[in-house]
């Protein structure tokens, strides 16, 4: 090895290149995944309903009916009974309404729920807004015990001209072990 | 520093260590691109076994051999040894060798580094191939890992599989910086950027990747680990997270990855047509610009591997076009590929064989890749054995074979012996007749409908099965010649001159063959 090449430092460019790796590690965490939800909520991909909504506006728009459905879907193995009292109702919008959900732990354990809401068409979700909801909260039943969950929503006033029919759809996830390790 | 310099120049004068202390203590770049070489081969070999016993099952329709949860981890093995394990560290190993030597430099820029990032990876790859032996069995959800089912469903070995591919991501981060770090500093008086010969440039470039994305490999599978030990939710919709995100976060990751399998490929191809057509390489600096355009389009177009994820049209629409922008640079490519083969005075070697293939079968994957790029079209190929075709023509006829022209290209003078030329040929006519007696009719099943990584299949996808299956195994065993040919040119053979090959051109073939294990300790000018 010649003199003038052994004496090439080579730490500037190994620091910038550990930085360049360093840095991305850090913006999958810090960027990538916030980033993700950022868009979710911007757009309503996925069909994400936003928290609790605060009425400012009280005034209900008389002459439009929008159609609500109702699904429920257990994930996985989850084996509550899960389903909804009434499959659909109609609403004004700007209109509060409140409807039950009946969930019922078949099993012979304690358990832990939480159900995980979607709206569809995912391009209204910023348009329904939730007051109260059982989503917000977790679930927990003993064994043979049953509930009815209330949710209010209310469908907001600016409500594209072209949509009358909204679908929310409720799964629900069997959260007992990680509920137990919190 | 005057020590270190006395030393080293004592220390040059003797030929390598002997005994096994010789490899594991070793900082030489020409004993570390062996051990590099020997190790992908030998995965090479493992990762094809696993693939062989997918093709047994799939032999004929039914459930004849294995379980299908057993079938599912030799497809999950099979990737992610081909990928990490195989193709990943055989272009490491080229570049160990090969870069040094091509740029006129004693040896790698950080040696005892680069000892490291060889000796973490049989570690890793031990570990990760110990899980076929665990309770509950090897991962099992694909190569690509999704969550939940390499989280909420994966067997216990899946926290395994994540330190493996810890230990990996760790071993190529480091080899790319030592790449960086080579390419910058070492470089011969007289050697400019844009004299580099374009292997030396593709992995310049590949490196770049490396360190971006590797750190994402290693952030998703942190995620997963935090997920399945620690509580958190970052892919489980139960907790407000999202599977969805795993799939954008690993393609941000994967897309690059399968440019650094084949960005050195072009390399290497870029150094084997010129010199058995006996032409300059026609286009060289739109080569290095098309590398550079192909790395950065890399990273904007992850998502059209989940086009049916349910993404809005702007998104879908993005995605497609920005996909098939790629095949401008590639297409620059094969274009420089076959104007410089034209009006070439050519001959057909093995090598050349080899990278006539590569140009050849690479471009038809190319082409189903366009075919999956057109996003209304990818609802019918998606998951089906249409992409299972088209990136096996991308990495086996694409990476792989460029890796085995590499090989004979420079085993003359790595061994300083000539390779048996007729064994050469043979070994080629039978890798690509079994390549594509393979891969071809699963495009046809592929479109038909037959969906990947399904041990049974209905029984009008029998014939093509039966086909593909019978090219897998000429294809797996052809390789066993290869290793013949190349142990029987390290131990004898033809003594190879410092230019075996009348065309080459390139600074290695400037040192003797075999090279000596110390080479361009006064560096060589450039003119």
């Amino acid at each position: 090895m010649n003199e003038q090449q052994t004496q090439v430092s080579h730490l500037g460019v190994v620091w910038k290149s550990l930085a360049v790796a360093f840095g991305m590690l850090v913006f999958v965490f810090v960027g990538l995944v916030p980033l993700y939800n950022l868009i979710c909520d911007w757009t309503g991909l996925t069909g994400r309903t936003a928290g609790k909504y605060e009425v400012t506006d009280t005034s209900i728009v008389e002459d439009r009916i929008i159609k609500v459905q109702f699904l429920a879907n257990n994930n996985g193995d989850m084996p509550w009974v899960f389903k909804p009292l009434e499959t659909s109702v109609e609403v004004h919008p700007g209109e509060a309404k409140t409807v039950y959900f009946h969930a019922k732990n078949n099993t012979s354990i304690e358990m832990v729920a939480q159900a995980v809401p979607s709206v569809s068409p995912f391009q209204i979700t910023e348009y329904f807004h939730k007051t109260e909801c059982f989503c917000f909260e977790q679930q927990p039943l003993q064994a043979g015990e049953s509930v009815d969950m209330g949710l209010q929503f209310i469908v907001d006033q600016d409500i594209p001209e072209e949509v009358n029919l909204i679908t929310l759809s409720y799964t629900l996830f069997d959260i007992t072990q990680v509920a137990k390790a919190n | 520093m005057t020590t270190a310099i006395q030393n080293h120049s004592s220390h040059d004068h003797h030929g390598p260590a002997k005994g096994i202390g010789r490899w594991l203590y070793t900082t030489n770049h020409k004993d570390i691109g062996t051990m590099y070489l020997w190790f992908s081969f030998s995965m090479f070999l493992l990762g094809g076994a696993f693939a062989l016993v997918i093709r047994a099952e799939l032999f004929q329709p039914g459930l004849q051999l294995v379980e299908p949860e057993f079938f599912n981890q030799m497809t999950t093995m099979h990737g992610l040894i081909m990928v990490f394990g195989a193709v990943m560290p055989a272009f490491v190993g080229l570049a160990n060798w090969m870069i040094p030597m091509m740029i006129g430099a004693p040896d790698m820029a950080l040696p005892r580094m680069n000892n490291l990032s060889f000796w973490i990876l049989p570690f890793a790859f031990a570990m990760l191939a110990s899980t076929l032996f665990m309770e509950g069995g090897a991962p099992n959800f694909g190569w690509t890992f999704y969550a939940p089912l390499s989280t909420t469903y994966a067997p216990p070995s899946v926290t395994f599989f994540i330190f493996a591919v810890h230990i990996m991501g760790a071993s190529s981060i480091m080899g790319a910086i030592n790449i960086i770090a080579t390419i910058f500093n070492m470089r011969a008086p007289g050697m400019t950027y844009m004299k580099m010969p374009l292997f030396v440039w593709t992995w310049l470039i590949t490196a770049y990747l490396l360190i971006a994305v590797m750190p994402v490999l290693a952030g998703v599978v942190t995620m997963m680990l935090m997920d399945i030990h620690f509580g958190t939710s970052f892919f489980n919709a139960a907790g407000g997270g999202s599977p969805v995100l795993f799939q954008h976060v690993f393609w941000f990751f994967g897309h690059p990855e399968v440019y650094i399998m084949i960005l050195p490929a072009f390399g290497i191809v870029s150094a084997i047509i010129p010199a058995f057509s006996r032409k300059k390489l026609f286009g060289y600096v739109s080569m290095v610009y098309a590398t550079g355009s192909i790395a950065i389009l890399s990273f904007i177009v992850w998502a059209h591997h989940m086009f049916t994820v349910g993404m809005p049209y702007a998104a879908e629409v993005f995605f497609m076009y920005s996909t098939m922008l790629i095949a401008v640079p590639t297409g620059v490519k094969v274009f420089n590929w076959v104007a410089t083969m034209f009006r070439g005075s050519i001959s057909f070697e093995t090598p050349m064989l080899f990278s006539i293939a590569f140009v050849i079968l690479f471009t038809i994957g190319g082409f189903s890749g366009l075919m999956l790029a057109i996003a209304p079209a990818d609802f019918q190929y998606h998951d089906t054995y249409f992409v299972v075709a088209h990136f096996h023509y991308v990495l086996v006829p694409g990476a792989v074979f460029s890796i085995m022209a590499s090989v004979y290209y420079w085993l003359p003078k790595w061994t300083g012996h000539m390779y048996d030329e007729t064994l050469g040929k043979t070994h080629f006519w039978l890798s690509f007749v079994g390549v594509n007696v393979t891969f071809f009719p699963q495009h046809f099943i592929g479109l038909a409908g037959m969906p990947r990584r399904i041990p049974d299949y209905a029984l009008q996808f029998a014939d093509f099965n039966m086909i593909s299956s019978i090219g897998a195994f000429l294809f797996g065993f052809s390789q066993l010649l290869f290793l013949l040919i190349v142990v029987k040119c390290v131990i004898a053979g033809k003594k190879a001159p410092a230019k075996p090959w009348d065309g080459a051109e390139g600074l290695e073939w400037t040192v003797d063959s075999p090279a000596p294990y110390h080479t361009f300790e006064k560096p060589p000018k450039v003119e």
